[in-house]
């Protein structure tokens, strides 16, 4: 139709500064990121201290990226709570919960309305009749700080300062892992790759089998995933934490180097050849062993992959949004295929961002991208209509500046809400390099086969 | 699936005092608490005010919507209605104050002054609703004097929604909230008018998948002129034309009640109920609609596209018919009127429903629900999840009509499932979208797939 406007054409064509508010965010709130986190504990009810609006939101967002139930209970605030805060509504939920869902473990996590009231957690949940066996752990997740990684973070943190304890005896040869905030097809290959080390593990949260779970008929409340709440008790005895990319999982691993001296090693998510090599390393470097020959084999699979096809993508420029670990590892990754990172942003705040993302184009080389923590898509659209990029990474949310810019996309990280299958196949590792070096080639091809004059139109690439 | 029959229904779904929520069909009265709030510590399928308030509006085209809190209400309402426009797609970028601490504790009405003074400078909207949310609401932001302000300032209505997310968990409320800002953004400025024309308003109709379209080619056959849609593809302006309507047609009634009842107190109009979903409920309306124009030739070129339309699907349903006739179904939705019209068309299908429950319906409605079921339907006000599990598995249900979360457990449960939420795609109006409804019914309820869950892999050989 003449004269229409499609989505991103209302908003003004040129670069504007912008002082306050967000259009098009890049991020969303702290709470789904602690009820994502919480998934991953075997026989959890997270619980959504706040207004049922939040639980149901949380709920329906995860239920659309991972197209399984999402289960969750709410305080179910109404204005009288609002008022006299919101113990009253936390004691019965606990009640309640425990009576009706009957979960192993409930936890609990604030929303920016029962934050604003002021209720003590801590407080409140002494008062509360928690009945024998059963746990209740919290965190506070104001919405208006952080983002759903700050979250997540946070989630995983409280899993550690309630339910990790001591034996007070030497460390066991045992390893904790806390995989970040990634797809459940993430965490079950971040598992593998351990366990070809015959390391014994333990990962929290572990989402996989709860939102991967098979489909056989019969509904399980609580699926047999997640790390059992004894794991996560044993993890304070363990030898060393590996905690997989920065803004989501150090905060829970140097809780346990600080509490219990169980060494942390800080990593980047092992997306990417080189951070895979990084994750890989560690493990040998830590418990002094050999790397097992199929992961050799593996890495060399990749290798070669990369010299077949890098005539495809070299020197392309790509633009790079989403979740800070994820977006850090994606950015070394594209440097490796001998990309160009132009612009990268993510909607988390946090300075370390910029400067982790500073330092791999120094190395690489790399000078006049755009890099920006807490930043929106308007942004991101706006540095791209004053200068294209050949291809944009990042989640369904870059779909209307994809079309609108007619730059091809490959769907990465959280969420992905158009596509299917995505979380149960990996990113991480070297499995999740061929993936994405696959689905970066073949969005390229895909474009180039589009547009190309006849004579062109190659059959073999 | 009759092997669904063995698995173990869910231990103790249902909360005591939640049985005065749950009845069962047949001519008696239900006495359904329908206006209970939702238990503390229940997974609830309810969501907020805010959430109420939201799919309302949201479908405005040309308006800027701008939620007023921290960043999450906003992006979990950004772009997710199916609602189709024919003119702007401003309403599909999502605005947000983004408060942060700062803003929590010393207030967040200078950071919205300055957002909708952005946002006017750099878009230009002709109208700006400002969504409360918890935190603003809780914190007091005068967001009435704000956009009273902002409206005087630039000439444009800026709009307050007053849909903190505590007041209820009832989406009901929001609706309202929705209802109310409508009202204030169409009711004329002293000295204006709208002159009175023979056009008619559609009130709670939100062109998902085109619907608002196709019934106005319906009308537009009949010799009949859509005013303005409430809220499908409209416009601020077109919006503010709706004084000049001579009959509003409401088909959500949960949203728009309130409109209607409004708009014939301040100008007169006669309103009257209409369902668009299902062959049956389209004829009945169209037929009612052409009744209140009570002009021959009307009446004539209506009869002639219900009989042409009648005709043209009639075999396709046939078809279907045959494939579904005898299945089973249930039914969960946000509001009454859609089960309604859900339990007209499957049974037009053959269909047997064994379970009927909304979020939001009211006593009466669950009354007439009652009524057009067996006595051993089960009927349930506001269900949590177990309580649909143990039904979905007790009545060894074959195929679920529902939304988004009810979508993943019936799959879990090896049931089909056809979406009638807001967030759809699909045109599921008038004689078209009976088709198109029986063919998503057919798809998921016949899908081989099925097959395969009967099949397990043997742990060993022989």
């Amino acid at each position: 139709m003449p004269g229409v406007k499609t989505m991103l054409e209302c908003i003004p064509e040129t670069l504007i500064a912008r002082t306050t508010g967000k259009i098009n965010p890049a991020k969303t709130c702290q709470p789904i990121g602690a009820m994502y986190a919480a998934l991953g504990i075997h026989g959890c009810l997270p619980h959504s201290h706040g207004s049922q609006g939040c639980c149901a939101y949380h709920r329906m967002h995860l239920t659309r990226h991972f197209r399984e139930p999402v289960l969750a209970s709410s305080s179910s605030f109404t204005e009288g709570a609002s008022v006299f805060g919101g113990a009253a509504n936390l004691k019965t939920s606990i009640k309640n919960v425990f009576q009706i869902y009957n979960p192993e473990i409930m936890a609990v996590h604030t929303t920016c309305l029962s934050e604003t009231i002021g209720d003590d957690l801590p407080n409140i949940l002494k008062q509360s009749e928690i009945p024998e066996g059963k746990v209740v752990i919290h965190v506070n997740t104001p919405s208006y700080q952080g983002s759903h990684i700050t979250g997540f973070s946070g989630m995983v943190k409280a899993m550690v300062s309630y339910l990790a304890v001591s034996d007070g005896g030497e460390k066991k040869d045992q390893l904790n892992v806390i995989p970040g905030f990634v797809n459940p097809g993430d965490m079950r290959e971040i598992r593998r790759i351990v366990s070809a080390f015959n390391v014994k593990t333990i990962m929290f949260p572990d989402i996989s089998n709860v939102l991967d779970a098979p489909l056989t008929s019969k509904y399980n409340m609580y699926p047999e995933g997640g790390a059992t709440i004894a794991e996560i008790r044993d993890s304070a005895n363990s030898s060393a934490t590996i905690a997989l990319g920065a803004f989501a999982s150090n905060d829970a691993a140097d809780l346990l180097q600080e509490k219990f001296g169980v060494t942390g090693i800080p990593l980047k998510l092992p997306i990417g050849l080189k951070a895979t090599d990084e994750f890989i390393m560690a493990v040998r470097d830590w418990f002094g062993l050999d790397v097992p020959a199929s992961l050799a084999t593996e890495r060399g699979q990749v290798v070669d992959t990369l010299i077949d096809t890098n005539i495809h993508y070299q020197g392309k420029t790509v633009a790079i949004f989403g979740d800070p670990d994820h977006v850090i590892a994606m950015t070394e990754f594209v440097l490796t295929m001998g990309m160009v990172p132009k612009y990268i942003l993510t909607g988390t705040p946090g300075r370390q961002f910029d400067a982790e993302i500073q330092k791999l184009l120094k190395e690489a080389g790399i000078e006049g991208s755009r890099v920006k923590a807490e930043g929106d898509l308007l942004e991101l659209h706006q540095w791209i209509r004053e200068d294209p990029v050949d291809l944009l990474i990042g989640t369904t949310y870059g779909k209307y500046i994809a079309r609108k810019e007619d730059i091809p996309l490959v769907r990465f990280g959280f969420p992905v809400l158009d596509r299917a299958v995505h979380p149960l196949m990996p990113v991480v590792g070297y499995r999740g390099c061929l993936r994405l070096i696959e689905q970066i080639s073949n969005a390229l091809l895909d474009r180039r086969d589009r547009n190309c004059l006849d004579e062109d139109y190659e059959l073999v690439l | 699936m009759e092997d669904l029959c063995a698995v173990p229904s869910a231990p103790d779904a249902c909360i005591s005092e939640r049985q005065n929520s749950i009845a069962s069909g047949g001519k008696n009265k239900t006495g359904i608490h329908c206006t209970d709030d939702s238990l503390a510590g229940s997974v609830s399928q309810r969501a907020c005010v805010f959430c109420g308030a939201r799919v309302v509006l949201n479908p405005v085209t040309d308006a800027v919507h701008l939620v007023h809190g921290p960043i999450g209400c906003a992006t979990y309402t950004w772009d997710i209605r199916g609602s189709l426009s024919s003119g702007s797609e401003m309403y599909r970028n999502s605005f947000s104050t983004d408060m942060k601490e700062h803003d929590v504790v010393f207030g967040g009405e200078k950071k919205l002054v300055a957002c909708i003074d952005e946002i006017v400078e750099k878009y230009h909207p002709p109208a700006i609703f400002v969504y409360a949310t918890c935190v603003s609401g809780m914190i007091g932001d005068d967001i009435i004097a704000v956009s009273k302000a902002a409206s005087a300032r630039y000439g444009i209505d800026v709009v307050p929604v007053e849909s903190s997310g505590f007041i209820s968990g009832n989406k009901v409320v929001g609706y309202r909230a929705a209802a109310e800002a409508l009202m204030k953004l169409i009711t004329p400025k002293d000295g204006e008018s709208v002159e009175k024309t023979r056009k008619l308003n559609f009130l709670g109709e939100y062109n998902l998948g085109g619907e608002t379209w196709l019934i106005r080619n319906y009308l537009a056959e009949m010799g009949i002129e859509i005013n303005v849609a409430f809220t499908g593809d409209s416009t601020v302006a077109a919006l503010k034309q709706a004084p000049g309507a001579c009959l509003n047609i409401v088909q959500c009634t949960g949203s728009m009640h309130w409109v209607a009842a409004n708009l014939e107190k301040k100008f007169g109009t006669p309103s009257m109920s209409v369902n668009f979903f299902g062959a049956e409920n389209t004829t009945e309306s169209l037929r009612r609609i052409a009744a209140f124009y009570d002009d021959p030739a009307i009446t004539r070129r209506t009869e002639v596209l219900v009989a042409r339309e009648t005709e043209r699907i009639r075999l396709v349903i046939q078809r279907y018919r045959k494939k579904l006739a005898g299945k089973r179904a249930a039914i969960y939705v946000g509001g009454a009127y859609k089960a309604v019209a859900i339990i007209r068309q499957l049974r037009e299908l053959g269909m047997e429903i064994v379970l009927t429950g909304t979020q939001t319906g009211k006593k009466e409605e669950y009354d007439d629900i009652s009524g057009m079921l067996d006595k051993n339907a089960v009927i349930i006000d506001d269900a949590n999840p177990a309580e649909l599990e143990k039904f979905l598995i007790e009545k060894r249900v074959d195929v679920m009509a529902g939304g988004v979360k009810e979508r993943v457990l019936a799959y879990k449960l090896g049931i089909g499932f056809v979406d009638h939420n807001h967030d759809r795609k699909e045109c599921l109006a008038g004689f078209e979208g009976s088709v198109t409804f029986a063919h998503e019914v057919y798809v998921t309820t016949c899908s081989p797939v099925w097959k395969q869950l009967e099949l397990t892999l043997a742990p060993e050989v022989g």
